[in-house]
């Protein structure tokens, strides 16, 4: 018998929403000692598939067919209590977001013996004991201390074990693990997901993973079940889906995984036209005492180059300091030392009206593409402005906003709508028509796909080649994404701690890296050893 | 350790703060025509101009405005706030007589107003666009909307005129010669009304805030966990949400702290207390002005005191606040 069967479950949504249910008579299992990998889009209903077990779906929604059997028995029309007793014990679970999912205000080690105490009998100190064995088990450094820390004295990956300490205090014989590694760093990403597979093996515990990530998949997984909005589509063993994959949803999803190798095209050489020569910024938090002063090299004597028309990519984990660099590349922070020239000219030395003039010259893309557009103005203003300030007529910069519509991909005609009308993969390409308005001779773009979904992610970044051809752009891509550099970028340079520590063309760091720091960057990439059976961006979801 | 700093560092922030006040008023005061004396002698239905005179220098009057502002400030340092003029003995013993008045009457009012409001928005919050989140957001509003002073004679109306049940005024039965516990439940039942009516615009502002801090806390992701641990509803609110959604309203405490004590004018002077409010109010008409920044520099202590307060009670509350990240 299967730990967790789904049978033809069905949950519908409030009315209004965008459909009617959420999730369409959804079937499958999950063997005991088994990791089941749901993998998905967002809107595909994965999360709501894992609040369904828990029996915690949102206000308003709820299951109106089919059944969830856990150990033969219906979850469904379990009274509130009985539910209760299960979760926690029965039933664990980690969220994505290790900063939020735990209470700011009460320590890991009081936030983890909650669970013996709603549970169990344990007498205050057996639990302690408990408690610091778990810290142990899933190797945060000093459990001692981490038992007394508050979450935000630890650090995401450490958040994320304290997480999944709590998720088999009471050795859950389900685990539901909500995207637990989507927030974290790769490296992070690579230990905690080793660490969820170690302890599952060593306590034979269910695991049902949800993620939005074929390459954790192809790390992970045993069995690999595909959602697209609502409906299972395909579901098999994971060898099987992952190289052979037979719905063409699927197909495009894997389609929509980046390659980790460059795709080949001729290096772009010539006389270096952004320059960074040894540029360093430092932030420093004030303090009555000098002993709580702090000096954070946020970059440390940067030097790279860029030839006219090249991609640079700037590769590195978080508070690695590339989007530091970034802004000082566009001046929106003032470095201390060093040069930055565009074709000769020392950006660093101009003077503020002569930077509002120059500023044209360096555009930006931004990362959020929901925080980055200001929500009271209609896009087309947004696109315009630019060019507004900058002395063009504003029917001519309309036209332009027009005509930019056009290039990045959207309809010319929804110029007069705002920002909330459009998703995200179009705001980001309104992000892209507003940065190119200005028509800039160097495209910053800051991690401009990572919050998007992989299938957009693809067509944005295909876009974002095509646009280069098509302009000349030359473009500095930051990215914490070693699959994306692959694809777009011919220059490559990893960071780590403010330090350039390997730079060199992309081709060359990706079949033989010279770092250990870049090698170790490269093993943790998930999925590294899976190359996808359908060629990159070959096909896409109707 | 690091509380103990913050503690330092919150109380030299407020030492110049302080000074401001005291500064500010009294040149604001210098602007005012007339003084001291000029009630004095208004009182007395007039003098000649040599008594006026000495009257001046007697009382330091005539020496220039910033002599004047030093001496003041020189004698605060040995917590001496001078003479008053016109009730005939040293101004910290007139406001000793009244500070207990206020009070009382502010800390009661405070904590009824914070406790019921809290109590209040954790109802409206967990029973949220169902009725009894109507009820008492309607109350809320209303409570919200209507002057205190309303209240006051309202209240004086209802329960002390046509009721009966309370006194209409005073701080206790004066002359009953009532001790110990007597006496307390005097001056409780005495207190009722005045509280009432100062405590309840305040607690339509901490409903209004808990319920809303109540709502965006319970939409977090750590109450999702809490929930996901298999923790009941009450446990969920009581050990998860509740802390978290304090935090605005305890903010908002150290911030009401001052304007209560504006507050409290109104209602000393409807419910006839003989409070630190209305004693200011008497110095003003009288041109006390001795007496008036004593008072001043006792509430500005008092609000001061209470921010302080406050502050460590937040830092205590969110572990964040300490360590400054």
């Amino acid at each position: 018998m299967s730990l967790l069967a789904i049978e033809g479950l069905t949950v519908a949504l409030p009315k209004g929403a965008d459909r009617p249910h959420a999730l369409e008579s959804v079937s499958f299992s999950l063997k005991a000692g088994e990791i089941l990998c749901v993998v998905g889009e967002s809107g595909s209903g994965k999360s709501l598939t894992a609040g369904a077990v828990m029996g915690l779906l949102p206000d308003g929604v709820v299951a109106t067919a089919g059944a969830i059997r856990y150990l033969g028995r219906d979850l469904l029309p379990l009274p509130a209590a009985e539910m209760r007793r299960l979760r926690g014990r029965d039933i664990g679970m980690v969220f994505q977001e290790p900063m939020t999912a735990l209470n700011p205000l009460r320590s890991i080690g009081s936030q983890i013996a909650e669970m013996f105490r709603t549970h169990t009998r344990l007498s205050g100190r057996e639990i302690d004991a408990r408690v610091l064995a778990l810290l142990e088990q899933v190797r945060i450094p000093d459990p001692a201390a981490a038992a007394r820390a508050y979450p935000h004295e630890l650090s995401g990956g450490q958040r994320q074990r304290a997480m999944i300490a709590m998720a088999l205090a009471l050795e859950p014989k389900l685990l539901i693990c909500d995207e637990p590694t989507t927030a974290l760093d790769v490296t992070t990403q690579a230990q905690i997901l080793a660490l969820i597979r170690d302890l599952q093996r060593r306590t034979g515990t269910a695991v049902l993973f949800i993620t939005h990530d074929f390459g954790v998949v192809a790390d992970i997984a045993d069995r690999v079940a595909v959602m697209r909005r609502g409906i299972l589509v395909e579901q098999g063993p994971a060898a099987e889906v992952l190289n052979n994959p037979q719905h063409p949803y699927t197909r495009a999803l894997v389609a929509a995984v980046p390659p980790l190798t460059p795709p080949g095209r001729p290096s772009v050489t010539g006389a270096p036209f952004l320059e960074i020569d040894r540029v360093s910024k430092t932030y420093r938090k004030g303090g009555l005492l000098r002993r709580s002063r702090r000096v954070t090299h946020a970059v440390k004597e940067v030097s790279l180059s860029l030839p006219r028309g090249g991609t640079l990519g700037i590769v590195g984990e978080s508070g690695s300091g590339k989007s530091t660099l970034a802004r000082c590349i566009l001046r929106l922070l003032d470095p201390e030392t060093g040069e930055i020239r565009l074709d000769g000219q020392d950006r660093l030395a101009l003077s503020k009206e002569a930077l509002r003039r120059e500023a044209r010259r360096v555009q930006m893309v931004f990362q959020d593409p929901f925080a980055s557009l200001n929500p009271r103005r209609r896009v087309g203003e947004l696109v315009a402005q630019g060019p507004i300030i900058h002395g063009t007529p504003r029917a001519e910069a309309m036209e332009r906003a027009r005509e930019l519509f056009s290039l990045v991909g959207l309809d010319p005609a929804a110029l007069d709508r705002f920002p909330h009308e459009f998703s995200g993969g179009q705001r980001q390409r309104i992000g892209l028509a507003r940065a190119l308005a200005l028509r800039p001779d160097v495209l910053v773009a800051d991690e401009p796909v990572s919050a998007l979904d992989v299938s957009v992610q693809a067509q944005v970044l295909k876009l974002l080649v095509q646009l280069r051809e098509q302009l000349g752009l030359s473009m500095v891509f930051i990215t914490h994404d070693l699959r994306v550099a692959a694809q777009l970028c011919d220059q490559l340079a990893v960071m780590r701690q403010g330090e350039v520590v390997e730079h060199g063309p992309a081709a060359a760091i990706f079949a033989d890296p010279q770092h250990e720091y870049t090698r170790a960057l490269m093993a943790a990439v998930p999925g590294k050893g899976w190359t996808p059976p359908v060629a990159f961006g070959s096909e896409e979801a109707a | 350790m690091r509380i103990l700093l913050l503690a330092l560092r919150r109380l030299a922030a407020s030492l110049p703060t302080l000074l401001l006040i005291l500064v500010g008023l009294f040149l604001l005061l210098q602007l005012a025509p007339g003084d001291t004396v000029d009630a004095l002698v208004a009182q007395m239905g007039g003098g000649d101009p040599a008594m006026i005179e000495q009257l001046r220098s007697f009382y330091g009057l005539d020496a220039p405005v910033l002599v004047q502002l030093g001496r003041y400030l020189l004698r605060l340092v040995t917590l001496d706030l001078g003479f008053s003029a016109i009730y005939g003995k040293p101004v910290a013993d007139v406001i000793l007589e009244r500070l207990p008045v206020t009070l009382l009457l502010m800390a009661t009012a405070l904590s009824f107003a914070f406790a019921a409001g809290m109590g209040l928005g954790v109802v409206a919050a967990r029973r949220v666009n169902r009725w009894p989140d109507s009820l008492i957001s309607t109350l809320g509003l209303v409570f919200y909307a209507t002057p205190s002073f309303w209240f006051g004679m309202m209240g004086i109306v209802v329960f002390a005129v046509r009721l009966s049940w309370l006194p209409a005024g005073g701080f206790e039965e004066i002359g009953s010669g009532n001790e110990g516990l007597t006496r307390v439940l005097d001056i409780a039942w005495h207190l009722v009304l005045p509280v009432a009516t100062l405590a309840l615009t305040y607690l339509a502002t901490y409903l209004r805030i808990m319920r809303a801090s109540m709502l965006e806390v319970m939409t977090l992701d750590f109450v999702r966990t809490a929930r996901a641990k298999g923790l009941g509803e009450t446990a969920v609110v009581l050990r998860h949400v509740l802390r978290n959604a304090l935090l605005p309203g305890v903010t908002l405490m150290g911030l009401q702290a001052g304007t209560m004590l504006g507050g409290s004018v109104v209602v000393e002077s409807v419910f006839a207390l003989p409070g630190l409010g209305r004693l200011a109010y008497e110095s003003v008409v009288q041109r006390d002005v001795n007496t008036l920044l004593g008072i001043v520099f006792v509430s500005a202590l008092l609000v001061i005191a209470i921010n302080f307060i406050v502050d460590m009670l937040y830092a205590k509350l969110d572990p964040r606040i300490v360590t400054g990240s």
